[in-house]
């Protein structure tokens, strides 16, 4: 009879004790986050400055994502042509197709899709390599040898995002640009320039600047969450797996997140 | 001999003026979770002197090198290095004491990504810009020839054997000339001649370097080689500090069971 009472007081004991450290270890990451944040910060802004790690990050993030960045923003200029051509001739602006797949490519298509691609490839290599760098002690002997590892490894790669990000998107706007065109002149013959005249009619600077450096603030986002989650990870394989799982899952999220506050950012600033 | 008890009162003694002693260590406490490591560890060691850290796996030995580094923090107690507390310092300050420490990790901690020449070179890029990049590459063939890896400059760390990289990683550990020697578990992994080489190679850098060195180590044949004091440590306190001789000595109970399975 006892019994019979106190086995659902037990589980509910049991769910509220759970519930109460999910809680806790949301509060707990974020706290951890924050602190790694001002770390960052500071060791970024005090010289001596690690220009050449820079470089070498650079490189990695930047030339080695190209053609990841610009194989995606094609492939998403042909979807975007073909399902566009389609939706508009349904309602009898045809006309209007150029400008269509200009402004969704350079508004949001290539900003996103760069964001996402970079998040994938360059998110779960940072945090599966700072992981393995922290479970093997490398990371600890950096800082035994008097060099900062916020400096050394994570304001680099950080730096190197929010660097990279703008000129990726441009590669990508560029690619997703020239294979919507292709194929749209493979259905319907248009030359490019007409293309991109009719394209960017109307367009301005506003048009084109805040959605191609709002990527930066994505790079910033990538940078810091494959970082933290890196440098983290505690036990060994399973560990190493999980930081890069999470860098990738956790920096996609919050690329989107970031996203819906800076559209309407940028529609309030730069109407 | 000196017992649990009067290790206080000898180390006070020893490091009231700062001065002495190149590392004091002093009632050190850390726990992880619920689990007590250090409960109030006292040691010191001065320079030219290598102090040998003993006990099972799980005794914190390796908790207590990463605490006289600064890589952790403790719970209470103080770690001061030539007089210098380090706790509250700023990770800049602390870098100056660091580059007076060399340290050798368990499993080398090599950068994988880096070459055995890179490896060795990490500090002296860092801290020695003065030198010509020629000057640089002198001293890191003359590092790696001192602990016998001349040959090797070009290898990754995943090219070469435990033995190896025990003796890049010591290289990297001198690169900064260093007053204070911290080596964790030396010859843990290798094999009888390795571990041998690897004792002959500490005594031969201690005789040229006079630093303060403490080793950790289970190893009880390489304590005795290399060490000029032993310190056991059992539940998270010394059990006893002195020479080999004080304790084969010890009426102990832990120390008895330790040389009997060692």
């Amino acid at each position: 009879m006892s019994g019979r009472t106190l086995a659902p007081a037990a589980g509910a004991f049991s769910a509220i004790s759970s519930s109460w450290n999910l809680v806790t270890g949301f509060f707990e990451w974020f706290g951890d986050l924050a602190l790694f944040c001002w770390r960052v910060a500071r060791a970024t802004v005090t010289p001596p400055f690690e220009f050449r790690e820079l470089f070498r990050q650079l490189d990695e993030v930047g030339s080695k994502s190209l053609p990841l960045v610009a194989l995606a923003g094609g492939a998403i200029g042909v979807v975007l042509s073909l399902e566009t051509r389609y939706s508009l001739t349904r309602f009898g602006a045809k006309s209007l197709l150029p400008a269509a797949i200009v402004f969704s490519v350079i508004h949001e298509i290539g900003p996103i899709i760069t964001g996402l691609v970079v998040s994938g490839r360059v998110g779960a290599g940072i945090g599966a390599e700072l992981a393995s760098m922290k479970v093997t002690e490398q990371i600890d002997a950096i800082e035994a040898s008097a060099v900062n590892p916020y400096k050394l490894l994570a304001a680099t790669r950080i730096l190197a995002c929010t660097l990279m990000l703008p000129l990726l998107t441009l590669a990508a706007d560029l690619c997703g640009l020239v294979m919507g065109w292709v194929a749209l002149t493979l259905v319907e013959p248009i030359s490019f320039h007409q293309f991109i005249s009719n394209g960017f009619k109307g367009a301005g600077f506003n048009d084109f600047l805040p959605p191609t450096f709002k990527t930066a603030v994505f790079g910033v986002i990538i940078g810091l969450i494959a970082c933290f989650q890196g440098m983290r990870t505690r036990g060994g394989a399973e560990g190493v797996g999980r930081a890069a799982t999470s860098s990738v899952v956790l920096s996609s999220l919050f690329v989107i997140l970031a996203d819906v506050v800076l559209v309407k950012v940028i529609i309030i600033f730069f109407p | 001999m000196t017992t649990t008890d009067q290790l206080a009162t000898k180390h006070q003694a020893a490091g009231e003026d700062g001065s002495a002693a190149a590392v004091a260590v002093e009632d050190l406490q850390k726990s992880f979770g619920s689990q007590k490591v250090l409960n109030g560890i006292t040691l010191t060691v001065n320079r030219g002197e290598t102090l040998a850290v003993l006990g099972r796996s799980g005794t914190g030995k390796s908790v207590l090198l990463k605490l006289i580094v600064g890589l952790q923090k403790p719970d209470s107690g103080s770690v001061r290095i030539h007089g210098r507390d380090i706790a509250g310092l700023s990770l800049d300050r602390l870098g100056e004491i660091r580059k007076k420490m060399g340290f050798l990790f368990q499993h080398a901690a090599l950068y994988d990504s880096l070459t055995v020449e890179q490896n060795v070179a990490f500090p002296l890029e860092h801290h020695r810009k003065e030198l010509s990049k020629s000057d640089r590459h002198h001293r890191v063939k003359e590092l790696l020839a001192q602990v016998g890896m001349e040959g090797n400059l070009a290898k990754m760390p995943s090219d070469l054997s435990g033995g190896m990289q025990k003796r890049v990683g010591l290289a990297r550990a001198l690169a900064l000339e260093p007053d204070i020697l911290l080596l964790d578990e030396p010859t843990a992994g290798l094999d009888p001649i390795s571990s041998g080489e690897i004792d002959d190679l500490v005594l031969q850098l201690q005789e040229q370097y006079r630093m303060a060195s403490i080793v950790v180590t289970h190893d009880l044949h390489s304590a005795k080689t290399i060490a000029d004091r032993l310190a056991l440590l059992h539940k998270g306190n010394v059990a006893i500090e002195g020479t080999f001789d004080d304790l084969q000595n010890s009426d102990v109970e832990c120390v008895k069971d330790f040389l009997r399975n060692s």
